[in-house]
């Protein structure tokens, strides 16, 4: 019944084989276990739009979208990911799902260095695909875990209230 | 920082991560949303020889009536308690403290199971166990057992789970249309620990209260509940002198700890207060 094999506890840093959707495409990687996601995909995928700051859950910029849910990559060893799909702000970018936001982005300089911004994009297209008019007490609470250093936030929010108006077929300011 | 090194392995069903937990010398943990174990282990304030997923493990998972209770399967999420239907209807108190629960993005991946078993005294869910009177069904070595939430966390990060022993699942008593509920936090900003927070489960005939269950958490090294103000309110009606006569009581109910960040009378004080806006808040409903 076990599916245990005990041999593993002597083996800790070797490397599993992991395998993932990213971005459409099949990859398989081999991984220690203690890789945290945000790690294996920036270092052996060499996906380095996805940001590490604070490695601990508390700055949002490494969020990514695990199986269409936005989640940090830092709060998840890439063997828990086995199997998963995952979308980064590369694949975001490429597919034109989020070309509206970025705009929006660039338009009202809703950004200054850049590092929050893969993080709050991913957030704001989960927002956006959650609550279709979100007031901007809600993308404020949205972005209570996006931690922005350089603009201050109220660009952000701009941009993100505007998109949603844009979506759902208002005009935008 | 980066964890120490550990062997992973997804466990398929209970009795492989059981099993499992027990051949590593329980020298394990049991990993399911990982948003407060993955931060722990990055800065190896643990160091476990062998992570056991129990993430897929279908019977941890879903949520339904059972025998006058709502059965939820450990590994729901917090998101989930926003958007499953059966928890709005018959676990409401679940449903309204669920925004409160960290940011969007842990409330994807952070369980039940986990926050109770984890019993952080600053967390809404375990202290809404304690409102809701909820049991956590527990299984291990030696068995399924249920214990009640008041037997359940017995001191800072203590709880009756026994190294080794998992939670399957947590029971909350069906709601009754002759009850109310009430919860709400005072935090510095949205999404941090709250200050204070507080969850009531009320059953009332009219506008009086035949049974009240009121628990507090961030107050103390468990979540708390205050027994004094609860009987200070059983069978009377929600005026402003049954408030105010809870509120006393909250003096001697509890007793938040020196040397903190927030000093005991604030805190003391924010619960008063919090308390009171609760109460006028259930009293309201009537
Ligand atoms: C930035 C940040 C902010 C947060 N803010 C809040 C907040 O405001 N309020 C709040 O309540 N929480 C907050 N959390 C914590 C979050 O809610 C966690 O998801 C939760 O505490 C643990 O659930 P988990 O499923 O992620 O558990 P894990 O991290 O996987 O595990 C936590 C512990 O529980 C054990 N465990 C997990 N599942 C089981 C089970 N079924 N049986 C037995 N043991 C089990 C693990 O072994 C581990 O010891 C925050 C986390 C972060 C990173
Ligand atoms: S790097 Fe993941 S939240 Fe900061
Ligand atoms: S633009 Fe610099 S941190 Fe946000």
């Amino acid at each position: 019944m076990s599916g245990f094999d005990e041999t593993l506890l002597g083996e800790a840093d070797e490397t599993v084989r992991v395998r993932f959707v990213v971005n459409g495409r099949k990859v398989a990687c081999e991984v220690a276990p203690r890789e945290t996601l945000v790690d294996c995909l920036r270092e052996k995928l060499e996906l380095t739009g996805t940001h590490a700051g604070c490695e601990m859950g508390a700055c949002g910029a490494c969020l990514i979208q695990l199986d269409g849910r936005a989640v940090h990559s830092c709060l998840i060893f890439a063997v828990q990911a086995d199997g998963a799909r995952i979308d980064t702000i590369e694949g975001l970018s490429e597919s034109g799902v989020i070309a509206d936001l970025q705009a929006e982005f660039h338009r009202r300089n809703a950004l200054q260095c850049g590092f929050c911004t893969p993080g709050m994009l991913v957030n704001a297209e989960e927002l956006l695909s959650l609550v279709a008019q979100p007031s901007r007490e809600q993308i404020r609470d949205a972005l209570s875990g996006n931690y922005c250093r350089c603009t201050g936030y109220e660009a952000i929010i701009d941009a993100i209230y505007a998109v949603a108006k844009a979506r759902s077929g208002g005009v935008t300011t | 920082m980066k964890a120490r090194a550990f062997s992973y392995f997804r466990a398929a069903t209970i009795d492989q991560a059981l099993d499992a937990h027990a051949r590593a010398g329980d020298d394990a943990r049991f990993i399911a949303g990982g948003q407060s174990l993955v931060p722990a282990l990055s800065l190896r304030l643990q160091a476990p020889r062998l992570l056991i997923d129990i993430t897929h493990i279908d019977e941890l998972r879903g949520v339904r009536r059972e025998g006058g209770y709502l059965r939820i399967g450990a590994l729901t999420r917090h998101c989930e308690m926003l958007t499953e239907a059966s928890i709005a209807e018959s676990a409401p108190l679940l449903h309204v403290a669920a925004p409160f629960v960290a940011h969007p993005a842990i409330r994807n991946r952070g369980t039940i199971g986990g926050s109770v078993a984890l019993a952080d005294p600053a967390s809404e869910f375990p202290a809404m166990t304690l409102a809701l009177d909820a049991e956590i069904e527990i299984v291990g070595p030696s068995g399924r057992r249920r214990v009640k939430a008041d037997d359940f966390f017995i001191d800072l990060f203590e709880t009756a789970l026994q190294p080794g022993e998992l939670i399957a699942a947590i029971h909350v008593p069906l709601f009754r249309a002759d009850q109310r509920f009430a919860f709400d936090e005072l935090a510095r900003r949205r999404g941090d620990y709250a200050l204070v927070g507080c969850g009531i489960m009320a059953t009332c005939q009219g506008s009086r209260i035949e049974d009240i269950r009121i628990s507090f958490f961030s107050v103390g090294n468990t979540p708390t509940r205050v027994k004094g103000a609860e009987r200070a309110l059983i069978g009377a009606r929600l005026d402003v002198e049954r408030i105010a006569a809870a509120q006393r009581a909250l003096e001697c109910d509890l007793a938040p700890p020196e040397g903190d960040e927030v000093p005991p009378a604030m805190r003391l004080h924010l619960a008063r207060v919090l308390l009171g806006r609760l109460l006028g808040r259930l009293g309201e409903g009537a």
